[in-house]
Parts: C-alpha cells; sequence; structure tokens
C-alpha cells in the first residue's frame, strides 16, 4: 500500500542503516520513531515554528521540511547530539552577522541595547533576574553544552517543546555571532514559536550562552565534522 | 549508610528552626524538568513508544452541518495493515462526553455539527496507512442549512433586538443566560456613552499537539499516557465511554507541551482508548497542527454592546451591558465562561448599578470552551474601551477616571458579593501608569512595523501609548469545590510528594519541590502526579488555581507528615514535640546534640499522609446575578507603547510595562516567565491572532496562516511592580498568577493604536483595514500633513 526504500543516515556522528521506511518519510519521523531521538520535536510539521531544528552538515534546518531519504550522504546533528563541551563550530571562520537578511541594515554587533538597557536609567525590575540566573547556573550540571545550561538556569524553559529547537538555533546563532545584537539575536530565533515565555527569558538565555561560550574556550574548538 | 553513622554527625544545636534553614518560598530554584527539556531527554506524550505500537487517525466532518446518510468503512477495514476501523456503533458505554454537558458525541451518528467533528477512528501500523484508511472512509452526506451567526439567537445590540432575530430564542440554542440585576436601574448617568465591540476568535495554540498513548491491560482496562489538564475529569469522561468502572481506566500524566485552556475538554482520549482495546495493541494518536487546531476548543469569539452612565465628575452611576459568546456546536465550558464575562462585565470598579446580559448560545462554528482569562478577557476589552471613552467624553485624565472609580476591599461588587481580601486595583493602577517611557523610535527598520518587510516609513510613523487595568476570579466559582489531593510519603531518606496537578509548563513542580523542601529540610525531595488510581484529583490546571489549591494540599500533606514523624521522633526520645524540629532531613531536639535521620524513623516501611484540600465554599448566583460566587480575585494593569504605520495599518506594540497583584511572590522567575508569557498572549489577540472562521469552515488552520508573535514581534515587557499583599486564606498569601497578564494587556494595547492613530478600533485583533480604512485615520495627506 505504500511504497518503501531502504535508506543509511548518519546521525550524532553513528551510522544508522534502515530498513523499509516509507518513502514519504520525512526526517524528523525517521528521527523520532525509528531512531528514538524524540529530541527534536513536532509541533507543526510544516516548517513554521522550528521546534525539529537540526543541523544537516553545517546548515539549521526544520527537519520535518526533510524528506529523510534526501538526507543521506550528510551529517545530522540534533539536540541529542549538542552536549558538553562539543560546540559544533565554524566560530574561527565565521563572520559575524553573516546571515544575509539585514546586514546592511543591522547596526554592528553589540552596538544595539541589550534588553532593558534602554531603559536602564529609569527602570528597576523589581526582581534581580541577573542574580537569579548566576544561582541557577551554579544548580545546572557544569558539563552540560552552555547553551543548553542557559536555557535551564535564565528561566527561559516553561512547557519546554520549544527548547530543544531554540537549543539549536542559539547554538547555530552563537556560532555564526559570537557577539549577536539584539536585533541579531531576535532574528534568528524568530522562525522559532515559543507560546510560553513571551520570548523575554528566552533573550536573557542568549545573552547568558553568550557569555558561556565566551567563558569556555574548548568550545571554539572545531567540531569533529570540522576535522 | 546506617542510622547511627548518620546519628553521630554533629550539628549546630539550640537554634530554632527558621534559623537553620534556607526556605526557599520566594527564592529560585532550578526547574526540576529544565535539564531533561533542554537536552531533549523530557518525555512529551508525543514522544511516546510502545513495542507492536499502531498509529490512529480521526475522519472528520467537512460540514458545518450535515445528515450523515450513510458510513461505509469497507475499503478502508480491508487495506493491509489497518486494525481497527470505529464508528458510533462501536462505542460500547455513553456515546456523549463533555465537562458540563454530556452533549458531545465520541463519533457523530446521525447529523454533524461542525466542520472538523469525529466521524471515525482508525488504527494501523504506520501513520501513513491510517491517514489512507481514514481517507478511504466512505460518508456520504445531506448537508443542512447551518447556524453560524450568534446574533441571530442573541443580538448584543438591544435596540436591533426585534429587527435582527431571525430564530426564536430556545433553551436548545442558549447554553445559558446569566442575567445580572444590581442597585437602581432607574438611575441615569449624567454623562453616558455607548459602544459596540467584537472580539474575534483567539486559539491556545499550544506548542505540543494533541497527542497520547493507549496500552491495552490484561485485566480488561487500559492505561492512557496522555497530556490533559485534570487527569480525574478525562478518566471519568473516559471510562463513562467505555463502559468500564473507573478504576480500570488508569490515566498516567505524560509531559505537556502547554495547555492554556485547550486540553480541558476531552479531545482524542476516548478514541485513544477505543482503539486499543478494540485491536488489543497500543495505540498512539498525535495530532498534526491542522487537526490541532481543528480538534480543541477555542476562546469564545464575543460582540458585546455597553452603555457606561457617570456623573460629571467621573463617578460610576451604573453600567448597562449585553455580552454575547458564540458557544460553537458543543457545551464544552460555556456556560461558566459566560459567568465569568457576565460577572466581570462592568471591571474592577465601584458599579452600584448594573444590568448585565450574558449569552453564550449554540452554533455551527467550532466548539469554544477554555482560554487562558476565561471570559474574563473580552469583557476587558469591552469595559476598558468604554473606560477610555468615558474619560473623553468628561475631557477626563483616563488614568484618574479608572483611580476614581477603582475597587477597594469592603466595596459591593455587581454580584452583591462584599468583597474581602486583597483588592489592589488603585495600587496596580497607579505602578504601571507611572512606569518610565521609553525612548522614542529605534533607528533600525527591523524594529519598526513590518519588521523585516522594511515597508514602514520612518517620516510616518505615529507612537501611541495606551492603558488598561483588568481582573480575573482565581479558583472555580458558583459553588464548584474544585479540591485537590496530595500524599506525602517518607521511604529511607527521600520525600515522595504526589499530587496529581498537572504540570503544563507553568512550574507547579517547582512549587512542590520548595514546599517539600522548606517543611523537611532536604534536597531528596521526589514529585510525581502519580496515576488516576494511586492519588485523588487535584482538580484542573486552570482558572489560576494550582498554587493556591495544589500548593495547598502539598503544603498540608508535608506539614502532616512532619508532625507524625516528630510525634514519632518524641516517643522515641520521650521528649515532647514542641522540643523537635527538622533540619537537614532530621529530627533534631532543641538544646540537645540528639537527632534522628529521616531514614530511622522509616525503618519499618515508609510512613505516608494524605490531605484532601477545599477552599471556602462559594454560592450559585441567584435569577438576578447576585450572590457570593466568587473565592477571590487578582488584578493587573498594563501601559503599552506601540509605533503604528498608519498608511499600511501596520503595528508593532514596542514596549509594555505591567503591574501585577500577586499576593506573595513564591518563585520570581517563574512569576517573570507567567507575566511575560501572558502578556504576550493578549499582544496576539490584540494584534494578529484570529481564526478566521467562514461558513462554519476554519481558514487558517496552520501556523502559516494563524500568527503568533515571534521573537521579532514581541515588545520589551517591563515589570513595574508586583504588589504584594497577602491573600487571606490563601496558602503562603499568593494569588495565582497565570490569568491576569493575559487580560488587560488586549486593551491596552488597542488603546495605544487608538491614541496613534484616532481610529475607532471596536474589534480584536487590530487589523491593517481597521487602521487604513478608518474615517477618523490620521493619515497624513500628499503635503504631510496630519488630516
Amino acid at each position: 500500500m505504500v511504497a518503501t526504500l531502504d535508506i543509511n543516515l548518519k546521525v550524532n556522528g553513528r551510522d544508522y542503516p534502515l530498513k523499509d521506511v516509507w518513502i514519504g518519510e520525512s526526517l524528523l519521523y525517521v528521527l523520532r520513531e525509528r531512531l528514538g531521538l524524540s529530541g527534536s520535536k513536532n509541533a507543526c510539521e510544516q516548517g513554521e515554528c522550528g521546534s525539529c531544528s537540526v543541523l544537516l552538515d553545517d546548515t539549521l534546518v526544520c527537519s520535518c521540511l526533510v524528506l529523510a531519504a534526501d538526507a543521506e550522504g550528510v551529517e545530522v546533528t540534533t539536540v541529542e547530539g549538542i552536549e558538553g563541551t562539543d560546540m559544533p563550530s565554524q566560530t574561527e571562520t565565521a563572520t559575524p552577522s553573516s546571515r544575509p537578511v539585514g546586514d546592511d541594515l543591522l547596526a554592528a554587533p553589540g552596538s544595539v541595547p541589550h534588553r532593558h538597557d534602554a531603559l536602564h536609567s529609569s527602570y528597576q525590575n523589581p526582581v534581580d533576574t541577573e542574580r537569579i540566573e548566576g544561582e541557577l547556573l551554579q544548580a545546572t550540571p557544569p558539563d552540560m553544552h552552555p547553551v543548553k545550561r542557559a536555557f535551564a538556569a535564565a528561566g527561559a524553559v516553561q512547557c519546554g517543546f520549544c527548547t530543544p529547537g531554540l537549543v539549536m538555533a542559539v547554538t547555530d546563532l552563537l556560532r555564526h555571532n559570537p557577539h549577536p545584537s539584539e536585533l541579531d539575536a531576535r532574528e534568528a530565533i524568530s522562525g522559532n514559536l515559543c507560546r510560553c515565555t513571551g520570548y523575554g527569558r528566552i533573550f536573557a538565555a542568549i545573552r547568558l550562552a553568550e557569555e558561556l561560550v565566551q567563558q569556555s574556550p574548548n568550545l571554539r574548538a572545531p567540531s569533529r565534522r570540522a576535522q | 549508610m546506617t542510622a547511627t553513622e548518620v546519628m553521630t554527625t554533629t550539628i549546630e544545636t539550640g537554634t530554632n528552626r527558621q534559623e537553620l534553614t534556607t526556605p526557599t518560598i520566594g527564592a529560585n530554584i532550578l526547574r526540576p524538568d529544565a535539564v531533561d527539556k533542554t537536552e531533549g531527554r523530557f518525555a512529551f506524550s508525543s514522544d511516546l513508544w510502545a513495542e507492536s505500537m499502531l498509529w490512529g487517525k480521526i475522519l472528520r466532518s467537512p460540514h458545518p452541518h450535515a445528515r450523515i446518510v450513510s458510513i461505509d468503512t469497507t475499503k478502508a477495514l480491508n487495506m493491509p495493515g489497518v486494525k481497527a476501523v470505529l464508528t458510533w456503533d462501536d462505542i460500547p458505554g455513553n456515546h456523549f462526553f463533555g465537562l458540563e454537558k454530556k452533549d458531545q458525541p465520541v463519533f457523530a451518528h446521525d447529523v454533524v455539527r461542525y466542520v472538523g467533528e469525529p466521524i471515525a477512528a482508525v488504527a494501523a501500523t504506520h501513520p501513513e496507512i491510517a491517514r489512507q484508511a481514514a481517507e478511504a472512509i466512505e460518508v456520504s452526506y445531506d448537508p443542512l442549512p447551518a447556524f453560524l451567526d450568534p446574533e441571530e439567537i442573541a443580538p448584543a445590540d438591544p435596540t436591533v433586538d426585534s429587527t435582527r432575530r431571525s430564530r426564536r430564542d430556545s433553551e436548545q440554542d442558549i447554553f445559558r443566560h446569566i442575567s445580572i440585576r444590581h442597585g437602581n436601574l432607574d438611575v441615569q448617568g449624567e454623562v453616558q456613552v455607548e459602544g459596540s465591540y467584537e472580539v474575534g476568535m483567539q486559539d491556545q495554540a499550544f506548542m505540543g499537539p494533541e497527542s497520547g498513548l493507549a496500552i491495552p491491560a490484561s485485566d480488561g482496562g487500559v492505561d492512557l499516557y496522555i497530556s490533559t489538564q485534570w487527569l480525574h475529569v478525562d478518566r471519568d469522561q473516559i471510562a463513562a465511554c467505555l463502559a468500564l468502572p473507573p478504576e480500570l481506566v488508569r490515566l498516567h500524566l505524560a509531559g505537556v507541551g502547554g495547555a492554556f485552556g485547550a486540553r480541558e475538554d476531552i479531545t482524542l482520549q476516548i478514541h485513544l482508548c477505543l482503539l486499543a482495546l478494540s485491536s488489543g495493541q497500543p495505540v498512539k494518536i498525535v495530532f498534526n497542527r491542522q487537526e490541532s487546531f481543528l480538534g480543541h476548543v477555542h476562546r469564545h469569539p464575543a460582540r458585546m454592546w455597553y452603555r457606561h452612565h457617570a456623573l460629571k465628575d467621573g463617578t460610576l452611576v451604573k453600567v448597562e451591558a449585553r455580552i454575547i459568546l458564540d458557544g460553537g456546536a458543543y457545551a464544552s465550558s460555556s456556560p461558566a465562561v459566560i459567568a465569568n464575562a457576565a460577572c466581570f462585565a462592568a471591571g474592577p470598579y465601584r458599579v452600584p448599578s448594573a444590568a448585565i446580559d450574558g449569552f453564550a448560545v449554540r452554533t455551527n462554528n467550532p466548539p469554544c470552551g477554555a482560554m487562558r482569562g476565561f471570559g474574563a478577557v473580552q469583557a476587558c476589552f469591552g469595559y476598558e474601551t468604554q473606560m477610555d471613552k468615558l474619560a473623553s467624553a468628561l475631557d477626563m485624565d483616563p488614568i484618574e477616571l479608572r483611580l476614581k472609580n477603582a475597587l477597594r476591599t469592603g466595596d459591593t461588587f455587581v454580584t452583591g458579593q462584599v468583597l474581602q481580601g486583597s483588592i489592589p486595583v488603585a495600587e496596580v493602577i497607579k505602578e504601571a501608569a507611572s512606569a518610565p517611557l521609553p525612548p522614542h523610535l529605534l533607528d533600525n527598520p527591523l524594529a519598526m512595523p513590518g519588521g523585516a518587510g522594511r515597508c514602514s516609513d520612518t517620516t510616518k510613523l505615529r507612537r501611541g501609548i495606551g492603558f488598561a487595568v483588568g481582573f480575573k476570579n482565581l479558583l472555580y466559582s458558583e459553588g464548584f469545590d474544585d479540591y485537590s489531593t496530595a500524599k506525602c510519603r517518607l521511604d529511607g531518606d527521600t520525600i515522595t510528594v504526589i499530587c496529581a496537578a498537572v504540570e503544563v509548563g507553568q512550574g507547579f513542580i517547582t512549587l512542590a519541590h520548595q514546599i517539600a523542601r522548606d517543611v523537611f529540610d532536604t534536597d531528596k525531595i521526589v514529585f510525581s502526579a502519580g496515576d488516576t488510581n494511586e492519588v485523588g484529583s487535584a482538580g484542573s490546571t486552570s482558572a489560576s488555581r494550582q498554587t493556591w489549591m495544589s500548593g495547598g494540599a502539598v503544603q498540608a500533606a508535608c506539614n502532616r507528615l512532619r508532625d507524625r514523624l516528630l510525634t514519632m521522633a518524641a516517643e522515641e526520645l520521650e521528649v515532647s514535640p514542641h522540643q523537635l524540629y527538622i533540619k537537614n532531613g532530621r529530627i533534631v531536639s532543641s538544646g540537645t546534640s540528639v537527632e534522628i535521620p529521616f531514614e530511622a524513623l522509616s525503618v519499618n516501611g515508609p510512613i505516608e499522609e494524605f490531605v484532601e484540600y477545599h477552599h471556602e465554599p462559594t454560592y450559585l448566583l441567584d435569577d438576578n446575578g447576585q450572590g457570593d460566587a466568587h473565592v477571590s480575585f487578582a488584578f493587573a494593569a498594563h501601559k503599552a507603547i506601540v509605533d503604528v504605520d498608519p498608511e499600511l495599518g501596520l503595528v508593532r506594540v514596542t514596549h509594555i510595562s505591567t503591574a501585577q497583584d500577586v499576593g506573595k511572590v513564591l518563585n520570581p522567575i517563574q512569576l517573570i516567565g507567567q507575566i511575560e508569557g501572558g502578556t504576550m498572549q493578549g499582544v496576539g489577540l490584540a494584534t494578529m491572532e484570529e481564526l478566521i472562521v467562514e461558513n462554519g469552515v476554519v481558514k487558517n488552520p496552520s501556523f502559516t496562516d494563524y500568527l503568533i508573535p515571534t521573537a521579532l514581534d514581541a515588545p520589551d515587557i517591563y515589570i513595574a511592580s508586583l504588589i504584594e499583599q497577602p491573600e487571606p486564606g490563601a496558602p503562603f498569601g499568593a494569588k495565582g498568577v497565570g490569568e491576569p497578564p493575559a487580560i488587560s494587556s488586549v486593551p491596552a494595547v488597542v488603546s495605544a493604536i487608538r491614541q496613534a492613530t484616532g481610529a475607532p478600533l471596536t474589534r480584536v485583533p487590530v487589523r491593517p483595514q481597521d487602521i487604513v480604512f478608518s474615517a477618523d485615520n490620521k493619515r497624513p495627506t500628499a503635503d504631510g500633513v496630519l488630516k
């Protein structure tokens, strides 16, 4: 009733030969249902929400829009493969703000004030969020990937369904652009929908991740794929 | 480690517990699930898998109203890989379910009443086979006239009552009519303002789609792993339809990817269990996004008419209102939603006289039910727009008008209820209103209306500032006893808290850990939602109630276990329990070095305590809508700043300042998460979110066409103040915080757009055409002069 074929995928450095895959199966479906890698999420399955984001070689894609059979011959990195001190990094060769949209209009990195800085002189948040982020950071496992750690410590996780996709998007952002401006950061995650947080704590997580990556010299080592 | 070894550890003595412990209530601890969620290890309901698992698929109606002439499942049944095809005839028990009225069929039988209504369900070995099999079911329909305009049943504007009505009011078409008559109805205001308002159909649009896994059990029952808001009310509805005793239907909470009200009603739960029991194999269903938009209830669209009466000094004397909610095809929670909309129709103001009518009506549109704010959102857009209009008619500052009429403790509400507890309306108004203003336009096109489209002309942008205040009841109302149950158990040195309160992302599990840590001074805490046989109901994760109700239950269960442990230790040590306290997971005696570790007390097995926690009783509203129907209220105010391109009708909400009445802060970072997230849902309703229904068909059931705010749309949210006035009777004095942010944010944003453009904007979401084609639009003319 449904046409099938055999495919070979390489995911997080491991080879997966797969038998009798329906030709219409998306990479997302195969990751979740055949490989048990359910960290990539299925919020819309039409490329709008970013919750299924993975890296195909060095390109961030929505895995729901990639046919599994089309992912042969490339390396797939999922949220489960972003771990420890392994930053799938192109930092040394990438130029800041290398993304195509808005290059000419975006101010130089870092020149747009961080969130809340604009009101800094008059606005006093009744909650000292940066102190809390520091405290919660101490409660996270130190060997966690810095982007993941930042999301956990900044309170950026509520229901958590969008979180793995955002971890992928922010990891991708920081390896291309280690010091994103606020608008760089907003633009980089504008393909990732979150319904719980209103994005405020996610922006905080990106700022925290930026700091953590800077404090971790290991993270700038080329990834195994780049070698 | 033996008890003796532990007991040799020396500790400071002679100090009381308060000095020794570090309370976590009011502080922050890491969310217990945060690491698993960021690593991608947390199991949501859609991530589940079982050996020989089948995939289910539901066939839905394409018609808003039609007679089903025939259903032929032969082709589907004969497809290889198909294990079950079920329709109405295959339901062993009750054929109907529903939260308040059992009026919704598990599968449509003789008629379909809305587009998307389930007709049949299939289980097959592969999701694609299931999809093809569902498509192969042949259904023949005879279309019937569809009733799609709620005002055909009950018009909002009373002056068109006789001319517009085309259908006779009948009990069948009105889920509930609530009538509030309060004070002197003959009184007339020196100044009167009138208006008609409309709210579009908003969707909860949580990220984790409806999904679950049902596994048939050897005892003839079924285990259902499900994302929901209330395990036990699902269980009762499912068991009745399966004709099984409730204890054979075991619901286990699976990871929930957001809810916001949409998971209060049954969606696929009964279908899943039927398929599993019929096929004898585990069955999983995961809705795709289109099915999710069709498969759950939405926020009620509203038509509202208002007339406010005031003295020339701004004192409100009377409010008249009619609110019509389109309930769609089935009752869901419409009777409770319309009660809220009517009760809160006059706003958080002293209104001595009121005539308010609320109708929730039946149509052939998609069913509507619970969404964050639950009736209070629609009403707030109406009354706050009226307050702006009244301020304008009085030539009075809108903040001053609101402060002049703000409710206070001891005031009488329009339902006759005398307000007790903390009612800091004036405080939230003052704090939000006095929040500093941000600098003017950012010099960056991406931050302007239209964003990456870069279509806004900087020279034409106009900035507006708007303000609104809103409120809502906490917990269930009108006599409903929404109790919560918790168990607390000591096993070894570990404290296990079991409470079926559903974690949907809001952070109840963090609070449960905080409470248990504070009582037992240990971090060896395990929290479990249990299954429906293991622990009683915790009520729904809705109505901003879990902090109060399940927080109260967990606290009481922990305290009861603590008292028992202290008593046991006191007997062993032959001292009074009052001389004992808990430090660092041990029982310690004041003034001595004697101590007993927890594990020494549980050597003979686990020790467990159980609590069922109830709130103060409430009462039904009488025929005039009078009665002490509500337990408590929470308030919030928002000040919004928007940039508008009046020629293109494009809006960007740049900043929102808010002040909220929280009672007491229990976890600051989670509180901020609730305020920012709720406010953003209000921004979405004000500016972009609407399910467009034409002829009963949802035209935009996708994230391509139903827009929710992205990171580029998100305004900066400033928390101007958290008002901490402990609520008497509430555990910790804390109020629920989830819903108030989604209420006043809506009219605040629209008020700001109105100020920027001059357009009347009586409908949300505000669409570009509402601005561009408004006669009052302050568009620049060709020579650049505002007209």
